[in-house]
């Protein structure tokens, strides 16, 4: 067994037992209160400069499968647990978590009180830490954390983008499939600022071919390829750092149909004169009330965000709110309302979380098609 | 969308008795129900023929009707109160069957009344499995293949295709009954035949088998909007072949990555659509191939459950209050969650703890019963249990089930087949040898090879008998997830017992064996040290429990609602306030002896304190509880009953005392160790229970009351139990020391018999002496309870037993007021039962049964706790005695209660027992003085043959208006059945008899039909059973056991549905009812109208 403390920057330090990998990390704490889900939170590139705490105690009971990782590989910097799985009891499992953080060489730490450390960030916000099992003074990896760099400001996009255009064609596997497969019709470009493979199945799904590019495409490039909409994915940190981003999404307003998802709403926001803000301790989960405002269903929405767009930052006379939340009344979509452009900010393509919100990607497939 | 307008009055319909599949949380359900709908506006009128449940109680409905749950009674209340509209999704089964029959009958149509919550046409759905499995098929989900059989050759067919083993279910049935697994043509015969009698559409379903694979259920939420919510999903560490009502559940599911989770919640949701369920709760079951992820879909309720009323107290999510809400057309989000206050209804818990199930069974009160789980539900009761891991919650569960169990073994209960492990070298020695031991370990390999009641220890077992967790899981298909964790806890078991005496190993693992739920008690075991010593040593360490609240959001948002658990962790929860606080200790699992009566009597104490502006905690173990809603006190500790989990409630909270007199035996056991550890015990003294329970003390009581106690004594070996029986003189009545619910108790009629129950029922030594009390024959039974404020004694009732005396007192039916014994004998028993009572300064309730025989007054037992009867003799006298009684045990006077006079009802009330034979086929139906029933019903009217006739047919064993009769007596009874028969005779009954009792009738020149006995070869009296010619029996046992005659004659009627009276008083109750409802229609009326209430809050006038 190996020591492993955490601490926060504001002073608070738990002492745990290390899993993964040995050494030291730094992040910003959230917390995550899906109770399945683990390794698509892991392999989510949006976590990218975060440490994630489970709410659920009992994690790594299914071990590891290639089948469900979210991209090519886990993002968070740390992963914090009540208690790790001492088997990995699933059909399609192939590693332990365990193994999988080891050979990732990412820490994590477990038989702490979670419960206490979530309250905590509930009520001061989320906080940047470090998790060692090489330091174990308390003190010193408070000092460290504090002095750690955080991720307000920071590009992390650019860490998590791919490096060169590629087209994506993978389906859903058979057995988890679910809607039908639409006939390909329409080219999408799809900007990578850390998106998750099942955003790009759901696209294919949905009738799209979709061209992947890097988030620091132009828009003229964007334009090459002659696309008949284009899709912005979700990412980490802070989208006020993503300036080209919004630079390129700002250009092809009115030109392109447009969707986005989280941070690629965040664009879309930016994009037309909105704010965006950082939430105190964001929404980490597959259990989000959201309402669609035009057909006032409820749909339990997979989530994972730290900022938001402010409603009131963005230009009346354009802009109209399709979705908001229902337990923070926040804003979670919107539409132009002269150009094809909407974007929510949760995660239609869920993985992990309901499937409620698959209609998203047909209303974008509608779009294109009205035009 | 709003809430509808254009109904006004909602008829709720109760589940009634408590039976095995049937229990409390539908009285959790019913009364979250009740209030959900009169808090929107409505007028709510109830139909439950139960009286000890809260959901009955005045203030709760506009109009009670206690009344029996069968159409006719239904359809009267409906004139009577004119409803426009009926929710019957809220009362188990029984409300949605009758429910069924109602529609079917035309009853709604008639009347004008509209069925919400659940559309007939999707009941049927859900619950003919035929157009179920068309249904599921329609929307492409995979279901067992399976074919329906009408008859056996058809079932024999259907089998055949599928290939053994099949299992067989049978439509619209309760917990099961008639279904099963058969490996072969005769068990499928023998299932069948039972599955086709049961179903009330005479169908079965043969299907394919898919045991040992893993089993879950989701308990989900629709609104009228198509807005859709898991509130919980399930998993059974049992896997498939064992009834998920007798299984050990988890919540949540642990072993599905989120791909799987998330299509099994399509599904669902696609069945409630599918199925066309616009509003409320259901669940649906799943079952998957662990190796190869293949999911069938098994089942679906459209209706609130065991198993939704386990998820509310698993997520702190009221799906019943909320289900009752959406019936009435309001959606998901215009619901506020209750915890948060401020977020929505509309979304899915997510819960940072692990919730573990157990079920709670009582096979020992079924000589000959099979024990093995099957999908047929046998179980009696649950408990839940919290904690921050699996394991934890794992032991805290064993030790709430009230089997005198620890935790996972180490507690000197540890038994592998006959070798009992009391000690911890016995324990030490058996883990050493066992490995080398290949027959025993082959015998514990295929013990656990076999789901039963024990067979989780058995796993255990084969831990420590060198078996891999791959072996255990091929063999037993427990998933190896749950394997691992049991795993774990006997790991650091070894480790424990390695630490006696090393005090510095033992301070390391004291918090890490604290995490896995080790109790105190097992620690003390592994140390060979006392209890308290481990205790104070924890203490001394800092090493305390924390309490968290269940919050239904895992700490995302903050938490209004105070519910707790205890686990052992950094941060407490609990804050405990200034406020004066009183803590009351529930009844733990529902078992046969002491069930939801004693919930009802704490739930009082909460309410009546609350109302005096006390700080209520309360603590329970038992998830299908009205005292486990977290809107019965200011404050729910989810916890197990024993003396190391209630003192450290107490150590946190600082009450000025706890109440233990109203949750039965169990926390009455805590009393004197309470007491010593410093606890303040409200009411009556614990040594004023002494004095009742201490058999030298009690009878020194008496002695000094002046009251008669049947001869008796005490022996501690098979020489000394001869001896006092011979000089008591048989009859006795035998039976082990400290038992409950006349546990292994039996009437012995001569020395031979003794003997053999010496030998087989008890293990007398000097710990545990057997009790030898003179058994008085043909003495009429009586039941007193009292209340009493130290000074002033008030009597509740007197209730006069049909059945006489040798028939435990919780079986028998019992009457109010006394209806044939003599005033002088009344008054007698009142003035001695005061007298008890002042004598050991009773405050609080008091319980006093008594035996009279030739005019004489005998006094069997004095009870200084609430009893079983306190809420029908409460619903029948309009007089809350349990909320009065908490009131004077925090100091108030009867006479400030303005309660100084007994009431003597100007109606006639009947508490008519309800058993679970049904369940356990081959089992005699005998009353005895062990309790064999599982619940009540009460049957209310202006006389005694009307009161009894509606309680039989509450109790579902309706006596038929006219038709035939069989009757056969033993040979004592003979002499008196004569004029039983007449009046049958008088009735337009046709009697049948078999030789000896027609040959008696004949001579009385009562005319009867003579038939054989089924010895005495064919056609014979069970043919006539099984083509249903028989609408009556009437027999008297002269033994017991289903190898004799008449045991078969009395299986066949339970397994035909055909009421069976076995005692000649009975009989004569039966001849009055059916006299007095003769010629004319019975009535019904509400509580309210028996009392001259009003319904508290009523938004309408009536």
């Amino acid at each position: 067994m190996t020591k492993a403390i955490l601490a926060l920057e504001d002073g608070v330090w738990f002492e745990g037992e290390g899993f993964g990998a040995d050494g030291e990390t730094f992040g910003e704490v959230v917390f995550n209160t899906g109770m399945t889900g683990y390794q698509e939170i892991l392999t989510d590139p949006s976590y990218k400069g975060q440490m994630v705490c489970m709410t659920y105690p009992h994690i790594g009971n299914c071990g590891i499968n290639a089948a469900d990782a979210e991209s090519s590989k886990p993002w968070v910097e740390g992963f914090i647990i009540k208690e790790l799985s001492p088997v990995a009891s699933n059909y399609r499992s192939e590693m332990s978590l365990d193994l999988y953080l080891q050979q990732h060489n990412i820490l994590g730490i477990q038989g702490i009180d979670t419960r206490k450390l979530v309250k905590h960030l509930r009520t001061v916000g989320v906080k940047k830490a470090v998790i060692s099992t090489r330091e174990l003074d308390p003190k010193k990896l408070v000092k460290k954390a504090k002095n750690s760099p955080g991720i307000v400001g920071v590009d992390l996009v650019k860490k998590v983008t791919c490096s060169k255009p590629y087209l994506f064609e993978e389906v859903m596997p058979g057995e988890f499939a679910w809607g039908d497969q639409v006939k390909k019709k329409y080219k999408v470009v799809a900007v990578d600022s850390g998106i998750k493979r099942n955003i790009l199945r759901k696209l294919n799904q949905h009738g799209f071919n979709v061209q992947v590019v890097p988030a620091n495409v132009t828009a003229d490039e964007i334009l090459a390829y002659q696309p008949d909409g284009l899709f912005l994915s979700n990412g980490p940190g802070d989208p006020a750092a993503v300036k080209y981003l919004v630079e390129t999404v700002r250009k092809l307003l009115g030109k392109l149909p447009m969707f986005g998802i989280c941070l690629g709403h965040q664009m879309i926001g930016q994009a037309l004169g909105g704010k965006t803000s950082k939430l105190k301790f964001g929404h980490h989960g597959n259990n989000q009330p959201v309402m669609d405002l035009k057909t006032r269903k409820i749909e339990i929405t997979s989530q994972n965000h730290n900022f938001v767009v402010a409603i009131n930052s963005l230009p009346k006379d354009e802009v109209e709110m399709t979705h908001l939340n229902l337990n923070d009344k926040t804003l979670e979509g919107f539409r132009h309302k002269k150009h094809p452009v909407f974007c929510v900010q949760y995660h239609p393509e869920n993985a992990p979380g309901p499937h409620d919100s698959d209609y998203l990607f047909s209303r974008f497939y509608e779009m294109i098609e009205k035009r | 969308m709003p809430k509808r307008t254009d109904i006004k009055t909602i008829l709720l319909i109760g589940s009634g008795p408590i039976i095995i599949g049937q229990a409390c949380e539908f009285d959790y359900s019913g009364v979250q129900a009740v209030k959900a709908l009169k808090e929107e506006g409505y007028k709510v009128v109830l139909i439950n023929s139960n009286p000890a449940t809260i959901m009955t109680d005045p203030e709760l409905a506009d109009a009670t009707y206690l009344e029996p749950l069968t159409v006719e009674f239904l359809e009267k209340v409906i004139i009577k109160e004119k409803p426009d509209a009926v929710l019957p999704t809220m009362g188990g089964q029984t409300g949605l069957n009758l429910a069924v029959e109602a529609y079917e009958a035309g009853v709604f149509k008639k009347h004008g009344v509209e069925m919400i919550g659940a559309k007939y046409e999707a009941i049927k759905k859900a619950e003919n499995r035929e157009e179920f499995k068309r249904a599921m098929q329609k929307i492409g989900l995979d279901l067992p293949r399976s074919d329906f059989a009408y008859s056996l050759e058809e079932a024999e067919k259907i089998a055949e295709k599928i290939g053994y083993p099949v299992i067989v279910r049978a439509s619209f049935t309760l917990g099961g009954s008639g279904s099963g697994i058969c490996h072969h043509i005769e068990e499928l015969r023998a299932t069948a035949r039972t599955g086709l009698d049961y179903s009330r559409v005479h169908e079965i379903l043969i299907e394919e088998s898919i045991v040992g694979w893993k089993e879950y259920e989701l308990e989900v939420m629709r609104d009228i909007h198509d807005n859709f919510v898991v509130i919980c999903s399930i998993e059974n560490l049992d896997p498939m072949g064992v009834h998920t009502g007798d299984s050990i559940t988890v919540a949540p599911a642990q072993t599905l990555t989120d791909r799987e989770y998330q299509r099994m919640r399509d599904a669902a949701r696609k069945v409630m659509s599918e199925i066309g369920i616009e509003t409320g709760g259901s669940n649906v079951q799943f079952a998957v191939d662990p190796k190869t992820g293949r999911r069938v879909i098994i089942e679906m309720n459209p209706r609130v459950s065991r198993s939704s009323a386990l998820a509310s107290k698993a997520t702190g999510f009221p799906i019943a209050k909320f289900a009752a809400k959406l019936a009435v057309g309001l959606t998901l989000d215009e619901i506020p969650n209750d915890i948060t206050q401020y977020t929505p209804a509309s979304f899915e818990p997510s819960i940072d703890y692990c919730v573990v199930k157990i079920p709670r069974f009582a096979f020992e009160k079924f000589e000959g019963v099979d024990d093995r789980l099957t999908t047929q539900m046998k179980s009696v009761g649950e408990v839940m249990s919290i904690g921050r891991t699996f394991k934890e919650a794992f032991q805290k569960g064993l030790r709430s089930l009230e089997t005198k169990r620890f935790g996972f073994g180490g507690d000197g209960k540890d038994k592998i087949f006959d070798q009992a492990l009391k000690t911890r070298e016995e324990y030490l020695q058996f883990i050493k040898t066992i490995p080398n031991d290949k027959e025993l370990r082959e015998k514990i390999m295929a013990y656990a090879k076999v789901p039963r009641e024990d067979r989780i220890f058995y796993l255990k077992y084969a831990y420590w008998a060198g078996y891999t967790t791959e072996e255990i899981y091929k063999k037993t298909g427990v998933d190896p997830w749950f394997l691992e964790q049991l795993k774990q806890i006997s790991d650091l078991e070894r480790e424990l017992l390695a630490a006696q005496e090393k005090p510095k190993q033992q301070e390391a693992l004291m918090r890490k064996a604290k995490q896995y739920g080790f109790s105190d008690r097992q620690l003390a075991f592994y140390w060979s040290v006392q209890e308290k010593e481990v205790r104070k040593k924890r203490k001394g360490l800092g090493i305390k429990p924390v309490y968290k609240l269940v919050d239904t959001c895992a700490a995302e948002f903050k938490a209004y609602t105070p519910y707790f658990y205890s686990t052992y962790e950094d941060e407490d929860e609990a804050n405990p306030g200034k406020k004066k606080k009183v803590m009351i200790l529930g009844g733990g699992p529902n078992r046969i002896g002491q069930g939801i009566e004693f919930d009802y009597c704490c739930v009082h104490a909460a309410q009546a304190l609350k109302k005096m502006g006390y700080e209520t905690l309360m603590v329970n173990s038992n998830p299908e509880t009205v005292s486990t809603d977290y809107d019965t006190s200011d404050k729910l500790f989810f916890e197990p009953l024993t003396l190391e989990d209630v003192l450290n409630i107490y150590e946190s909270e600082k009450p000025l005392g706890v109440i233990l007199q109203l949750g039965g035996q169990t926390p009455l056991n805590l009393a004197k160790s309470l007491q010593a550890h410093g606890v303040r015990i409200l009411g009556t003294s614990v040594d004023a229970i002494d004095r009742a329970e201490d058999r030298d003390r009690f009878k020194k009581l008496l002695q000094k009351i002046g009251l008669r106690q049947p001869a008796n004594g005490i022996a501690t070996s098979l020489e000394e139990a001869c001896e006092i029986a011979k000089a008591i003189g048989y009859p006795v009545v035998i039976r082990p020391s400290y038992v409950l619910g006349g546990r292994a108790m039996e009437i012995v009629y001569d020395q031979t018999s003794l003997k053999k129950y010496m030998k087989h029922a008890v293990e007398a030594n000097d710990d545990q002496p057997v009790l030898i009390d003179k058994f008085l024959e043909d003495a009429t039974e009586v039941d007193v309870d009292l209340i009493s404020d130290g000074k002033t004694a008030v009597i509740g009732s007197v209730m006069e037993h049909i059945e006489e005396a040798g028939i435990h007192s919780g079986d028998s039916a019992s009457v109010i007021p006394p209806f044939s014994l003599d005033q002088a004998i009344v008054q007698e028993i009142m003035t001695k039962t005061q007298a008890i009572a002042k004598e050991l300064r009773v405050v609080g309730l008091m319980n006093t049964q008594y035996a009279v025989q030739k005019g004489h007054v005998f006094c069997l037992e004095v009870n200084p706790r609430a009893s079983r009867t306190v809420p029908f003799v409460s619903k029948t006298i309009g007089v809350p005695l349990a909320k009065l009684a908490a009131q004077l045990m925090v100091g108030k006077t009867l006479k400030e209660l303005k309660f100084t006079q007994e009431i003597v009802p100007k109606h006639v009330a009947v508490k008519e027992s309800v058993f679970p034979f049904v369940k356990f086929p081959g089992v005699d139906i005998i009353l005895s003085p062990e309790m064999k029933s599982t619940g009540e019903v009460m049957g209310i009217d202006k006389d005694f043959g009307r009161a009894f006739y509606k309680s039989q047919d509450a109790a579902m064993s309706r006596i038929p208006r006219k038709g035939t009769i069989f009757i056969s007596v033993k040979g004592t009874d003979k002499p008196k059945i004569a004029e039983i028969a007449r009046e049958f005779h008088k009735l337009k009954y046709k009697i049948v008899s078999t030789q000896g009792t027609a040959q008696v009738l004949k001579e009385a020149g009562v005319p009867a039909e003579e038939v054989l006995r089924i010895a005495e070869g064919s056609p014979n009296i069970s043919h006539m059973i099984k083509e249903k010619k028989i609408d009556l029996i009437i027999n008297t046992p002269s033994g017991k056991g289903p190898m004799l005659d008449e045991g078969k004659i009395r299986s066949l009627a339970v397994s035909f549905n055909i009421p069976c009276i076995t005692t000649l008083n009975a009989a004569r109750a039966a001849v009055c009812g059916l006299q007095a409802v003769k010629d004319d229609d019975l009535e019904v009326k509400s509580i309210h109208d028996y009392h001259g209430v009003k319904g508290k809050g009523s938004m309408h006038a009536r």
